[in-house]
């Protein structure tokens, strides 16, 4: 075995965390280090933090990791923080809110920036999970961006999806209705010492009992988190947390939907190779050659529309790969 | 402020024919940049004429000294019967260092005493705790136990110097070292004054130094008030703080309005919690400003002050008596202002600040030294400061009378500017639910972080100019001798700490903080658990642990 | 197409919270393009050495204006050789006396800007000297 890959799978946190930033640099050695690490793969259960900016997701990820360390369980955080489209620069700054874990030799946190991405997470994420996986984490945990009402990606990737919702976001249920429904296995109502809190319990748990997803044998719980600054209370909320989420995990197991997820999560995984074997080797010889300039002023002027163009392009490079 | 329609008509004739003058002259002599702003770049006018002041009332809005609004001061007799007090900040490494430089501050004519503490003390950490690496006595005094407190006041006479302790999370603890430090020296607590600083909702917003969560921090402060209402009279039992606000980069709104706001929060629980009356203990809170180098906006902002303060007291807490609307504030001029390069220039720096704090009628003031940039102030850097100050005092006249800008078609103008700006954060910060919920929603802190980032891009492209920094600079060098403080300091405090912790009665220190800890739950004031365990020596941190442990710890919620 | 991105870290190792210029300087080197990890205040050598390699940065910018530079700084270079990680490179700021550059240098601190220091003076000497991993 490549000593690199000896590495990660023994745990060691240089070597994952370079591998991971290959990955987001899209360096070409990269995808050959994958292909050798994913046998070693699979194992880590994976739960997905959503929800909007200010819900309290990096700190409900604190929490979280210091409940599941009492559990023994070793723990790998992914944080996707936007990257400004202006300057393509970043700051991550979640991991502010987890550096009391800096030293906890269990807890590997990484930051990650969009770089384009829109679902809410980051292209190297799906990797960056699987070195993680490697690693031999029992647990990782992937908080989303919490930007845009799109942050569908995440259920490509995770196990079991917590959404966190605050109140006084009354509007916010009402615009994410459709795609929430879609993503959460588990609602949290955080900061519910917050005035409006009991409304908007009310509110979800009429939207919950109208969705067709309990009928499937899962019914999303709701857990209530009070006030972070209360430090006994608090504490006791994220053990209720943690508890529903081991639940639902057990429900996947028993419910065979855990092979469900995990062929969801294939059919993604070849997706996104292919899109970057394919797509992305054909618009970088284009974009190099210029030719990429040349169709959009085709199409731009009429002289030939999008499609065929489309056409031409696979035409000749299917035509490249019959030759080689 | 017009006495008849034929004054208006005659002065706006001459304005018109003033900017008639201005557009033709511009033609040829353009100005040197488009906008002209303060330094928190609020635009400024190129002249104010009576046009501008025309609804103020003089009776209402400006009035006389000790008369409501306040502007012009609390005093019906300025600084004629005494000047503001010489109060110099001053602490470094251990006790006995510290009580040095106090003694020769007293003799050269320094009125009152400033603390400084070290990080350690600052954060309630003992001087051996892990988180102390490399801290002890480097930014000021460290103080473990009584034992440090007591060889701190040593020769200090109590009941005739104040002492001002700019102490936060800890202050419980450091204002029980001083009440139990008066009571074996016999000074009754009714004698002994000071302040200690004790505003935790400035360390959320802007200094940082922080422990327990907001809820429990205003809980510890509400309790030193009540304590100090009922035994310490003369003790101020908090200072609003905006210099901090300021020093992170905030405009002079900004300080002004958090500040303020910051006021009401702490008064409206006091109240809540402690059933006293407003008139109880108003009259000793005490306000902290910053003096910042551009000249005007400051006399501005400390006269706007009081009136915005009067009016809160009268109208929204309905105070009775006429100390609980003074606003009574000490001043510092700002650190943030200072310069690395070509250090000297910081004393005129410091001497323009400080004259704008005496014209905005500061009761107290410090002045920094020119090496603050680098390190604590060396001796002769501190009485250069002392100096500056005492000039403007005794030489230059500015004193002679009371708030002598007043009037000024610009300076009330400017002052009006700053307070109606202020009543929208005010009123926004309302809206929100009051000061805790904004600082939780990140509210302070951002706009705070926005003006600083701000302000620096101005200064990277000459927008703004520091002198020596963007313009003037030169490469000739004129060093300034440095104060260092030894690493051996922090060994030598460990030591007397671990000394301490041998001979002390542990049975009795240790019962002492299940007291205070018995008191936190039931949610009494701990004050007096608090002297008895600093009379059996338990450690600063070892009472602070006992408020972490029942109150659970603030971190960094690192907004940027 | 494979793109090298400069990753920073900007820490405040002690006890101060005089985190101004450490909050200026994200935004800062964000808005240079950089990707900036913000550990936040109050950090000890060791949280910001962990964090450090977690993150794969290839700088840390060190704050600290409470005159514990002289022994934090070094601290943080010492835990970085020691973790095999030398190759972060270690930059350092804040209120910090020419005397004590010397000591800082040798003990691998690579660079040193006091109040004053243009912005633009230290994001060019991050893309002078930092190559990406």
């Amino acid at each position: 075995m490549d000593s690199i890959i000896k590495k990660i799978c023994a745990g060691d946190v240089r070597s994952a965390s370079r591998l991971i930033r290959d990955i987001e640099d899209k360096i070409p050695e990269a995808r050959a280090k994958i292909k050798k690490l994913y046998a070693h793969t699979g194992k880590s259960f994976i739960i997905g933090i959503t929800g909007a900016p200010g819900a309290g997701k990096s700190t409900l990820t604190d929490a979280l990791i210091t409940e599941l360390r009492k559990q023994n369980k070793t723990i790998g955080v992914l944080a996707v923080d936007p990257t400004s489209p202006f300057t393509g620069g970043a700051i991550l700054g979640d991991r502010i809110r987890m550096q009391r874990h800096a030293e906890d030799t269990g807890v590997f946190v990484r930051s990650l920036a969009t770089r384009g991405a829109l679902g809410g997470l980051s292209h190297a994420a799906g990797n960056a999970i699987h070195v993680m996986e490697a690693m031999g984490k029992d647990i990782i945990i992937v908080e989303t961006v919490g930007i845009g009402q799109q942050e569908i990606d995440i259920i490509n990737h995770a196990h079991s999806v917590a959404v966190v919702l605050v109140p006084g976001m009354g509007d916010e249920i009402q615009t994410m209705k459709a795609g929430l429904m879609e993503i959460a296995d588990i609602f949290v109502i955080n900061k519910a010492n917050r005035a409006g809190a009991k409304q908007l319990q009310t509110e979800l748990t009429s939207m919950l009992n109208l969705s067709p997803k309990t009928a499937d044998g899962w019914k999303p719980p709701i857990v209530i988190i009070g006030d972070a600054f209360k430090p006994d209370s608090f504490a006791e909320d994220i053990a209720q947390l943690a508890q529903k989420i081991e639940e639902h995990h057990i429900y996947l197991q028993q419910s065979g939907k855990l092979t469900e997820r995990m062929h969801r999560k294939a059919m993604a995984e070849i997706k996104d190779a292919l899109a970057a074997c394919l797509l992305e080797p054909v618009l970088e010889s284009l974009t190099v050659s210029g030719e990429l300039e040349h169709f959009a002023e085709k199409i731009k002027s009429r002289k030939a529309d999008p499609y065929s163009v489309a056409e031409e392009i696979t035409q000749r490079f299917f035509k490249n790969q019959d030759k080689k | 402020m017009y006495f008849s329609k034929e004054m208006q008509e005659a002065s706006l004739k001459l304005n018109k024919k003033w900017a008639d003058k201005v557009q033709k002259s511009l033609k040829t002599n353009p100005d040197q940049k488009e906008r002209f702003t303060t330094v928190s770049d609020t635009e400024i006018k190129r002249l104010y004429t009576p046009e501008d002041i025309k609804d103020i009332n003089f009776a209402e809005d400006i009035s006389v000294p000790g008369e409501f609004p306040y502007l012009r001061g609390n005093q019906v007799t300025g600084y004629r019967g005494r000047h503001w007090t010489f109060r110099m900040f001053s602490g470094m490494g251990s006790a006995q260092d510290t009580n040095h430089r106090w003694h020769m501050l007293l003799r050269e004519g320094q009125t009152g005493l400033s603390t400084a503490f070290d990080f350690p003390t600052l954060m309630g950490y003992d001087s051996d705790s892990s988180k102390a690496l490399g801290e002890v006595g480097k930014c000021g005094v460290a103080i473990d136990t009584l034992e440090d407190f007591l060889a701190l006041m040593e020769g200090i006479p109590l009941d005739e110097v104040t002492t001002s302790m700019t102490i936060n999370p800890p202050a419980t603890v450091l204002f029980a070292m001083y009440c139990a430090v008066a009571d074996i020296k016999g000074v009754p607590l009714t004698k002994i004054g000071g302040t200690i600083q004790n505003d935790m909702l400035k360390e959320f917003i802007a200094q940082k130094t922080f422990m327990c969560p907001p809820e429990p921090s205003v809980k510890l402060i509400s309790d030193t008030v009540e304590f100090g209402t009922k035994f310490v009279p003369r003790w101020n039992t908090i200072s609003i703080s905006g210099y901090h606000i300021r020093e992170a980069g905030s405009t002079a709104v900004q300080e002004l309005a958090f500040t303020i706001r910051d006021g009401i929060e702490y008064v409206e629980d006091v109240i809540r919690h402690k059933g006293l009356n407003v008139d109880d203990f108003a009259p000793r809170l005490s306000f902290f400003f910053n003096s910042h180098i551009d000249f005007f906006e400051e006399i501005c902002k400390l006269r706007a002050a009081r009136r915005i303060w009067a009016k809160i007291m009268r109208d929204r807490f309905h105070a009775q008596n006429p100390r609980s609307m003074w606003l009574r504030f000490h001043t510092q001029t700002a650190g943030c202002s200072l310069a690395a390069q070509q250090p000297y220039n910081n004393v005129v720096r410091t001497t323009v600040e400080g004259l704008a704090a005496v014209l905005g009628g500061t009761q107290s003031l410090h002045t920094n030294s020119l090496d603050e940039v680098f390190c604590l102030p060396s001796e002769h850097a501190a009485e250069l400061a002392l100096r500056t100050q005492q000039i403007l005092a005794e030489e230059t006249g500015v004193a002679n009378t009371i708030d002598p800008l007043a009037g000024s078609y610009f300076i009330e103008t400017l002052t009006n500017e700053i307070e109606e700006a202020t009543w929208d954060y005010i009123h926004k910060i309302d809206d929100m639910g009051g000061m805790i919920a904004a600082i939780e929603k990140g509210f302070p802190q951002m706009e705070i972080a926005d003006a600083s980032y701000k302000f620096q891009r101005q200064l990277e492209n000459s927008e703004k100019i520091m002198v020596g920094v963007n313009k003037y600079s030169t490469n000739k060098q004129h060093p300034i001798p440095l104060v260092e403080i030894s690493e051996e300091i922090g060994d030598q405090q460990i030591k007397r700490l671990q000394d301490v912790r041998r001979k002390r009665d542990s049975r009795a220190a240790m019962k002492s903080l299940d007291n205070i800890k018995n008191a936190c739950k039931k949610g009494e004031n701990v004050m007096p658990h608090c002297i008895e365990a600093v009379k059996n020596l338990a450690t600063l941190q070892e009472i602070c642990d006992v408020y972490r442990e029942v109150y659970g710890e603030y971190r960094d919620p690192g907004l940027y | 197409m494979p793109e090298r991105k400069i990753r920073v870290m900007v820490a405040k190792p002690g006890l101060d919270g005089h985190d101004r210029g450490a909050r200026i300087l994200a935004r800062c080197f964000r808005d240079a393009g950089f990707e900036v990890v913000y550990t936040g205040c109050h950090q000890t050598p060791e949280q910001i050495a962990a964090a450090a390699i977690q993150e794969d940065v290839d700088l840390v910018g060190l704050s600290c204006l409470s005159g514990a530079h002289r022994v934090l700084f070094p601290r943080v270079v010492e835990i970085l050789r020691e973790k095999d990680a030398q190759d972060i490179t270690v930059i350092g700021g804040g209120i910090i006396p020419e005397q004590d550059f010397p000591a800082l240098y040798s003990s691998g601190i690579k660079a040193i800007f006091t109040p004053g220091a243009s912005l633009d003076s230290i994001v060019e000497w991050i893309r002078t000297n930092i190559k990406p991993h």
